[in-house]
């Protein structure tokens, strides 16, 4: 297909400095890897030698493999879209989505049957716990986040990703990072901090590759050829900033040596805590909503062929979602040793977010007004309206939870667990899901998906999973909130905390059944995507997304 | 080009977002403005305003030992299940002890508070159980509590402790704000010995550097400095260091 090009050709600047620095980490790693004394670390070290060579033999094969050095922005006047590794990220998200759920899965069954962890370091729910969230959170959701986000700014933009080498470092550096992460929560490495364990090697190589991120979604935004920035990417935008800001402030530390992958932060204690939450719920608040909050935007009037409900609805709700979310954090302190002035600001915020919050949920459900009838016919839609419902229900549930006489109930029990899967079961997996089924079809050049049938399998049974492991989590949550602190008439506490603990077996089990439903629901998608991208291309015909969008705002 | 001009009447507040619309850099600088405001207002407070944190007696910096039966909590992820914060509560007052204050996590890099309590908090656990139950609870849950759902952790007992970084630890605990003195940063390795080990001539220094310091062979194997005993010398000071006899909690009103 590059018949133009010839075989050979002089790399370019960019590429020789890729190279170069690339070239450069091989031997200090092999160093570090001789030298330390944690085989964790060592593996890391050779783990990123290899990294470093696969970088080095990708960046070089470019100048022999044919392709051109900068491809053009336009080809007879229509945008030259990158979707490489839009591709490469759909499916890198199929792929820890399965993985992450079936971790999901093993973990809840261990709990149910303790015997599972086999008393062995790298199999006990400690360190599978952490591979779960992050597998979850920031390799299935995080992949969806680049790859869609990548797609929607050249697409609303109308101009090619900026960047040559920098996208894919962005999609394959973010990859290699989660592989560390997860390798070394198995091998013990991990800061402790909830959804920010990598230590601090890790969160450098994040950093690094979170800034390019950036770059390239704002280098994308600046050279658009719409007069306006369309309303999904505020979002992307709102998320990839307020993430690396919440990233470095709260991993601030000092590495013991060069030599360990242990680091000691800079924050300690009670001040620690409050960074720490600042950071978690803000991880909920912009990775897990913001980003998604953008797929609504996009995904949803598109699918729907329907233009978004309110423009003004967007303006506030974008503004008002993102100053509140921030003030969120300190709900999950309530009645700690964090100053009660602090804890009343939290609650108070969580409250006020319920609004904002149900400004998204209603601008993407009434996209639908005119079109409700498709969700009788589009599985793929009705998976994103209920994703919606999903989102309404949690952002309700959350500022309910906020509340300091229902958080003193509810905090430390698995309560806390339904309300997390209700949102990032019903809610962000779901939207995700739903733009997989979009995406697929469109990157791939295919009329439509294998089979719609299928969509609709995956939906009724994973809506099956959940209902289980909500409603066991609701069941097992207050029941061992009450246990703990139920009296005798005499005054005495009635339970030993053993006996709350034997309470739970039976819902440990349902839960891990609504677990199996989720991810044979996720097999599922995972087969007919597969078979979608083994049918025929419709090169011939134009795109189904190349046809023009309603996205136009309804004034 | 123009499709999606959005016909807002003129001077009206709606068509002023324009500007965040048509400019991405302004676009930038308002979304960092307005989510700096929160945490700034709600975490910066805390390192100036005095009654954040108590003033107790009692207080002190893990000692080596301890420090590294720290780092195995946080490896084998323990707080994913256990938290270390005790509620003003009744009912985990009765159950687990005085509530928790600040100044008991103030060392604590990370905090431990932890979020979940699929097992019970061990905020005070510190002497409430002896060596050998925690040795034989930690090898076999279920050995000593028949419905426990804990993983077991026998390897701890048979893995030397690894302490070649120890003094680099209390060094950069001490740039995070630690009071680590040079002495003990020095004496970091021996110190860790000495509180392993029974009848170490040590102990009396270490007794000085780290008052009601808990010395003696933890893991049961005099011969061996295991993860267990790091492990558990750090169990057993948890909670323990401030006398709540003495603690006037009527003089840290805040």
């Amino acid at each position: 297909m590059t018949a133009k090009a010839s075989p050979v050709r002089q790399a370019t600047v960019g590429e020789l400095i890729g190279m170069l620095i690339a070239a450069a980490c091989v031997l200090p790693l092999i160093v570090i890897a001789a030298l330390t004394e944690n085989s964790g670390y060592a593996f890391h070290a050779m783990l990123g030698v290899v990294a470093a060579l696969v970088g080095v033999v990708l960046i070089a094969n470019r100048c022999f493999d044919g392709s051109v050095a900068v491809e053009p922005q336009e080809i007879g006047g229509k945008p030259n879209y990158n979707f490489g590794p839009v591709k490469f990220a759909t499916v890198a998200a199929m792929f820890w989505g399965i993985a992450g759920f079936t971790v999901g899965l093993i973990i809840a069954l261990q709990l149910a049957f303790p015997d599972l962890n086999f008393d062995l370091p790298w199999t006990n729910f400690g360190r599978m716990r952490p591979l779960h969230t992050s597998a979850v959170v920031f390799a299935f959701g995080g992949n969806v986040l680049i790859s869609t986000s990548f797609y929607v700014v050249q697409r609303t933009c109308r101009a090619r990703l900026a960047g040559v080498l920098s996208p894919w470092f962005v999609v394959l550096g973010y990859n290699l990072f989660i592989v560390i992460a997860g390798t070394g929560y198995l091998l013990g490495i991990t800061q402790s901090k909830e959804y920010a364990e990598p230590e601090w090697y890790a969160d450098l190589w994040l950093t690094i590759v979170w800034v390019v991120y950036l770059l390239v979604f704002l280098g994308t935004v600046m050279k658009r050829k719409e007069p306006h920035i369309y309303v999904a990417n505020w979002f992307y935008l709102g998320f990839i900033l307020t993430i690396a800001v919440l990233h470095i402030g709260n991993n601030v530390a000092i590495p013991v040596s060069i030599l360990s992958p242990k680091s000691f932060g800079l924050w300690s204690g009670v001040q620690d805590a409050m960074f720490q939450w600042w950071y978690g719920h803000n991880a909920v608040g912009f990775f897990l909503t913001a980003g998604f909050l953008a797929i609504v935007y996009y995904f949803v009037p598109k699918r729907a062929e329907r233009p978004i409900y309110s423009y003004r609805l967007s303006i506030i709700h974008f503004w008002a979602l993102i100053f509140i979310y921030i003030w969120a954090g300190p709900h999950h302190l309530h009645y700690t040793a964090l100053p009660d002035w602090a804890q009343t600001l939290g609650m108070t915020f969580s409250i006020m977010l319920w609004m904002p919050s149900w400004g998204g949920m209603i601008n993407g459900i009434m996209t639908l007004s005119g079109a409700w009838d498709r969700l009788r016919t589009d599985p793929v839609l009705r998976m994103m309206v209920v994703s919606l419902a999903f989102y309404g229900m949690s952002t309700f549930e959350g500022p309910l939870m906020s509340i300091k006489a229902v958080n003193g109930l509810s905090h430390y029990t698995d309560w806390t667990i339904g309300h997390v899967h209700s949102g990032a079961l019903g809610w962000v997996a779901y939207i995700s899901f739903g733009a997989i089924y979009c995406l697929v079809p469109w990157l791939w050049n295919r009329k439509q998906l294998y089979s719609l049938k299928l969509v609709s399998w995956h939906f009724w049974v994973s809506t099956l999973g959940i209902v289980l492991y909500i409603s066991a989590m609701w069941v097992s949550g207050i029941l061992q909130g009450l246990m703990w602190r139920a009296y005798t008439s005499l005054g005495f506490l009635e339970y030993s905390f053993i006996e709350t603990v034997a309470a739970m077996h039976p819902f440990y089990v349902i839960r891990a059944m609504g677990g199996a439903l989720f991810l044979i629901g996720a097999l599922i998608m995972a087969f007919n995507l597969w078979m979608t991208v083994r049918s025929e291309s419709v090169a011939a015909m134009p795109r189904s997304d190349e046809t023009q969008a309603p996205l136009a705002a309804a004034v | 080009m123009t499709s999606i001009e959005h016909k807002a009447p003129r001077r009206s507040l709606w068509a002023k977002h324009k500007i965040f619309e048509t400019n991405s850099i302004v676009l930038v600088i308002g979304v960092l403005l307005v989510v700096s405001i929160g945490g700034l207002v709600e975490i910066a407070p805390l390192f100036y305003l005095k009654n954040t944190i108590e003033t107790v007696q009692g207080i002190r910096p893990y000692t080596p030992l301890e420090l590294a039966g720290r780092d195995i909590f946080v490896r084998e992820g323990c707080y994913n299940c256990h938290s270390q914060m005790i509620r003003p509560l009744r009912d985990e007052v009765e159950r687990y002890g005085h509530y928790s204050l600040a100044a008991e996590s103030v060392y604590d890099k990370p905090f431990q508070w932890g979020s979940k309590r699929t097992g019970p908090d061990l905020a005070r656990v510190g002497g409430k159980y002896s060596d050998e139950w925690q040795r034989a609870h930690l090898a076999e849950p279920r050995a000593v509590v028949p419905q426990s759902i804990m993983p077991g952790y026998p390897f701890l007992a048979k893995t030397e402790l690894a302490f070649g970084e120890i003094a680099n630890e209390l060094k950069a605990n001490r740039l995070g704000g630690v009071p680590y003195t040079d002495e003990m940063i020095a004496q970091a390795e021996s110190d860790l010995k000495a509180q392993a080990t029974p009848d170490h001539p040590g102990q009396g220094d270490l007794e000085k550097r780290y008052p009601k310091v808990q010395s003696r062979d933890f893991d049961g194997d005099p011969q061996r400095i295991t993860e267990a005993d790091a492990l558990i010398a750090y169990l057993q000071v948890l909670g323990t260091m401030v006398d709540f006899k003495l603690y006037d909690d009527k003089a840290n009103i805040r």
